[in-house]
């Protein structure tokens, strides 16, 4: 993590570049985070064109209102997750509540319950791609190759109290997907850089 | 988490475990390991009887087994790449760009973004397939093997050009080749790396693109009149050289056709560019090709030119005309026998008619000269040599 005091070069120049209109920014910045975006809505909305949108929304307020983001508050990568994560699940929500309108199947509960699951699986995505690299490299051995700790302390070449710790402190990062103070909170998983 | 099951932990019971029971705080480390069934059946046992009497511990453990529930296998969901097209269109249509791409970089700045995406979709052992690049040379085909990270090292190499003209740092700072052409260029990049190049060439290749892009705008249109601004630069190829805008849309076009090559590679589809795009590329090609005509009758590999009388410069001079057809496509007057010549419809001595597509296929050596799916009308030397002419415009 940067320290709050000395962002990085790379998001703070971004930022400036993006603030004088500079076209080519805009393209670098979307290379950059494109797929973190359109993933973290997909996975949220769970359809392509809805990431779509979202996709387009996204880039399209970075680009309107570059000063939003100040590099003092975090890495540019987390505030854009934070945008992205905004901006699908007011989606979702407007979109669940159309079709309520309409006489659509399902109640306001369950529709808060739908987003409420939908927001954490994204927040939860974000917080595995952005963990130290370790502790994801265990989890994926651990759960995903179904290695037991001791064989992935041997994968990794570390002992098997590191192998236990990394399991249980990447499990704990990840809970913390699940510590949602309900709408309109910031959600906690991108670092609190909203 | 898509169905997977995984192994019943067998109950093991005190009794059963043999040996002390492990101390709190060992059974505290085990909880990530237990939530993801990650530990032996004994451990597992005793972590559960812990948990019976420890509220820390019982409270830790459900959160953490909830937290297992969030681990999804990731979703290779591969990112449309007409959406950057779409989402940067939309962007400029709300705020206009102060600073803009050029218009004649952005077949470049498209043809990086298309060929970065697909790289970002292939697998680690896919950097390594074989790849055989194809070109013409004089009467015939030639090849060389690489592998698609060659083929982005070669890449890299001869962008390495226009970066090196625009002031740039150049990727063979430290590896120079003599003649600087782009083939001689890729060789020594190859020959220099101590062992072949892997998928870690993919950040300096896109940085350096990115930087060009940059470069280019930031100096379009801001230079005074009387400097020689970037934009009035040339490149030179080590023999030619082309104005910077024309080596940027040769780029885009390398960049396209060596894309392909590895999307061949790796199996993957791949389309072709923007019609706009293309068209500035097939437009390129055409007016290169006079110069190529010249060239290769000056090495006696085209017929002498027919008519006899000397066309002057800017002069109307025997044309062909080339019909792409297609999006992309146009219309183009080639003069035959001079490159300082007009082409000129009056003086149309050939009808050559192809797709864009192909026509691109057959400029990158693609495809022989016979093979090109041409409509021809009209004098069959003339037509022979642009068709050759037009593959003499290729290169590794």
């Amino acid at each position: 993590m940067a320290k709050k005091d000395a962002p990085p070069r790379w998001d703070s120049g971004m930022q400036q570049r993006l603030a004088r209109g500079e076209a080519a920014a805009l393209g670098e910045l979307y290379d950059r985070f494109a797929s973190l975006v359109h993933g973290l809505a997909h996975r949220v909305l769970g359809d392509e064109q809805g990431a779509d949108a979202v996709t387009r929304e996204v880039f399209a307020h970075v680009w309107q209102h570059p000063d939003a983001y100040d590099p003092r508050q975090g890495p540019l990568r987390t505030w854009v997750a934070t945008l992205t994560h905004r901006l699908a699940v007011q989606r979702l929500r407007a979109l669940g509540a159309a079709a309520l309108t309409d006489g659509g199947e399902g109640s306001p509960e369950e529709l808060e319950h739908r987003v409420r699951r939908a927001s954490v699986a994204a927040r939860a995505d974000f917080i595995v791609h952005s963990m130290p690299a370790p502790l994801r490299a265990a989890l994926e051995l651990a759960y995903f190759q179904r290695r037991d700790y001791r064989q992935t302390a041997a994968d990794l070449g570390v002992t098997e109290d590191e192998a236990r710790r990394r399991l249980r402190l990447g499990l704990q990062l990840l809970a913390t997907a699940h510590d949602s103070a309900g709408p309109g909170a910031p959600p906690p998983g991108y670092g609190g850089a909203a | 988490m898509s169905g997977r099951t995984r192994p019943e932990r067998r109950p093991a019971r005190r009794e059963d475990a043999g040996g002390p029971v492990p101390a709190h705080d060992v059974l505290k480390s085990l909880l990530g390991a237990w939530a993801l069934a990650a530990c032996s059946p004994r451990e597992a046992a005793a972590v559960e009887e812990h948990l019976g009497g420890c509220g820390d511990c019982a409270e830790e453990a459900l959160r953490l087994r909830a937290a297992v529930g969030l681990l999804h296998p990731p979703e290779s969901l591969d990112l449309d790449p007409g959406l950057r097209t779409r989402v940067l269109e939309s962007c400029l249509e709300r705020r206009p760009a102060r600073i803009p791409v050029p218009a004649w970089a952005a077949p470049y700045d498209a043809e990086t973004a298309r060929l970065d995406a697909l790289l970002q979709d292939i697998r680690d052992p896919d950097w390594h397939a074989p790849v055989r690049l194809r070109w013409f040379e004089g009467e015939s085909a030639a090849s060389r093997r690489t592998t698609v990270a060659g083929v982005i090292a070669h890449l890299m190499s001869v962008d390495g050009l226009v970066a090196a003209a625009l002031g740039l740092a150049d990727p063979l700072a430290d590896t120079p080749a003599d003649p600087p052409t782009p083939t001689a260029r890729t060789e020594a990049y190859w020959r220099a790396a101590h062992c072949p190049p892997t998928r870690s060439v993919r950040t300096p290749w896109r940085s350096q693109t990115h930087a060009l892009v940059r470069t280019v705008s930031r100096a379009d249109g801001t230079e005074p009149a009387d400097a020689v601004g970037p934009e009035k630069a040339t490149v030179p190829y080590g023999g030619f050289e082309l104005p910077l805008r024309d080596a940027l849309l040769d780029r885009a076009f390398e960049c396209w056709v060596h894309a392909e090559d590895i999307a061949d590679a790796v199996d993957y589809p791949y389309d072709p560019p923007a019609p706009r795009h293309l068209h500035g590329m097939i437009d390129l090609a055409a007016r290169m090709l006079p110069g190529v005509l010249a060239e290769r009758r000056r090495a006696g590999l085209a017929a002498p030119g027919r008519a006899r009388h000397l066309v002057t410069a800017g002069a109307p001079g025997r044309s062909l005309r080339l019909e792409i057809e297609g999006s992309g496509g146009g219309q183009w007057l080639i003069p035959l026998d001079s490159p300082g010549a007009v082409g000129s419809a009056d003086h149309e001595v050939a009808h050559v008619a192809l797709d864009g597509v192909e026509f691109c296929h057959l400029a990158a050596g693609h495809i022989a000269p016979r093979e090109a799916a041409a409509g021809q009308t009209g004098d069959r030397d003339a037509i022979r040599d642009v068709l050759y002419a037009a593959a003499s415009l290729s290169r590794m």
